[in-house]
């Protein structure tokens, strides 16, 4: 029998290659990111569902944890101090918080010209057009874009600052489990990582799958990986208390 | 630490058509004309000065901490870099430097931060976050043709002076300022952009030395 993620599965939706989507995790719902194929890339936005002003901060993401990437142990910070989400399982080690999405530009730059009147709807998305679609129908718009996390992918840092992109990061079969600490509102978009190289224009099909986890309890490792973590997990129960 | 890039300014402070200091826990919110050159220097040294640039014209359109990285494939900023924003633009060169290196990951400290990074005891202290939300609603109907601007338009800023490096193994640390007095760094607007500052009074954090300190603020007319 094959290891290979089997995307019929129950439970489990494929998020086609250049698609995007958008859903809101209630307190305490997993979503798991499934990579089907090699070279997946995924990049998320993520905003309090209740109240859309909080959104995820990055630079107080990897400050309060002294990390430029993240993964298991790790959670996600709003500008406001309260974890979003926090990344509970992870087989595959390093997702990537500091480059960004695809625009236009970039994806006509490095695959080409594509249009849907020229290649109906296998044409190149990239990770700004969608993102704006999605937020749209949340009345969001090109204010609230900002830097988003790119699950599945690898950039990592030499001490002049530059910028290695790591190819064949993510073995297909590899997952990220996504758990909500607060009712979190999530944009995906299935778009290549700014920094891919692969020719031709081929996103990877990734799976999604949601899984009713509960949040993380006291002993749970994102809330013990730091003393900033574990206030703010403080944070977040204070929030949860109060607006339940 | 690689070698840094010093790039020296040949523009006097006797010509700037602006001058002025801005102590530390203020914010501040300037436009400039393309053309211009704008200077923070850094009076005492080690002070982090939190920044963000918008289009004049069009404040959605603003500066991109991971536009800015992607474009030049670094992150940190020094003479040569273009700011670029999150439509692709091209908004201000770094021209000169004299500090060699400026982050783009550590962002702004806020009251909510502060209790997540040093106690929950630390909300009640001054922060960048509120200078710039002051700032901007101090700064409506104030600024000729800048829209009014609000939270949603506080996005990752660049902290001038401060030292933020990062490791292959991905570990983020605050390091000991590059900075020391008298180092500036000197932009050049490539379109009209309204400038943003926070002066930092963050206590509890080395990137100014526990010390935070005024800053000058010089404009230069077009060369």
């Amino acid at each position: 029998m094959s290891n290979s993620p089997n995307p019929n599965q129950p439970g489990m939706e494929t998020l086609p290659g250049g698609a995007m989507s958008s859903l809101v995790l209630p307190r305490g719902m997993t979503l798991r990111l499934v990579a089907l194929a090699p070279g997946a890339n995924v990049s998320a936005l993520f905003f309090n569902a209740d109240h859309l002003l909080e959104r995820f901060n990055m630079p107080d993401t990897l400050k309060a944890q002294h990390t430029a990437f993240l993964t298991r142990g790790h959670v996600l910070y709003s500008d406001m101090g309260r974890i979003l989400v926090s990344i509970a399982d992870d087989s595959c080690g390093w997702h990537d918080p500091i480059c960004g999405f695809t625009d236009a530009k970039s994806t006509e730059d490095r695959y080409g010209k594509s249009s849907f009147q020229k290649d109906g709807n296998a044409f190149f998305r990239n990770g700004r057009d969608n993102f704006l679609i999605e937020m749209g129908k949340y009345g969001l718009g090109r204010p609230d874009l900002g830097p988003c996390v790119n699950f599945f992918s690898k950039a990592w840092v030499d001490d002049s600052g530059d910028i290695h992109y790591a190819g064949n990061h993510a073995p297909v079969g590899c997952s990220v489990d996504i758990r909500a600490e607060m009712k979190t509102l999530v944009f995906l978009s299935n778009t290549p990582h700014p920094f891919n190289p692969d020719l031709p224009y081929a996103p990877a099909p990734v799976g999604l799958q949601w899984l009713n986890t509960g949040p993380a309890d006291l002993t749970d490792i994102c809330g013990l990986s730091c003393p900033e973590n574990a206030r703010g997990y403080s944070n977040t129960e204070t929030y949860n208390l109060r607006t339940r | 630490m690689p070698t840094l890039n010093y790039v020296e300014s040949p523009r006097m402070p006797e010509n700037a058509v602006h001058d002025e200091v801005l102590e530390a826990g203020l914010g501040w919110i300037h436009p400039l004309k393309r053309g211009q050159y704008f200077r923070i220097l850094d009076l005492e040294g080690n002070q982090a000065v939190d920044t963000l640039f918008y289009s004049t014209a069009d404040p959605a359109d603003r500066y991109s901490a991971v536009d800015t990285i992607r474009r030049q494939g670094n992150i940190f900023l020094t003479a040569g870099t273009t700011l670029i924003s999150q439509d692709g633009h091209e908004l201000l060169r770094i021209v000169a430097d004299t500090c060699g290196r400026h982050d783009t990951l550590g962002g702004a400290c806020s009251a909510e931060s502060n209790t997540v990074r040093y106690a929950l005891g630390k909300k009640h202290m001054h922060s960048c976050r509120d200078s710039f939300l002051l700032t901007l609603a101090e700064s409506h109907g104030r600024d000729e043709g800048l829209a009014p601007l609000g939270k949603r338009d506080l996005t990752a800023n660049i902290n001038f002076f401060m030292n933020v490096p990062v490791d292959a193994e991905g570990r983020l640390s605050f390091a000991d300022g590059v900075s020391s007095p008298g180092k500036y760094v000197e932009l050049l607007a490539l379109m009209d952009v309204t400038v943003l500052i926070s002066n930092c009074p963050q206590l509890n954090n080395p990137c100014n030395a526990y010390n935070p300190t005024p800053i000058r603020l010089s404009v230069w007319d077009p060369d």
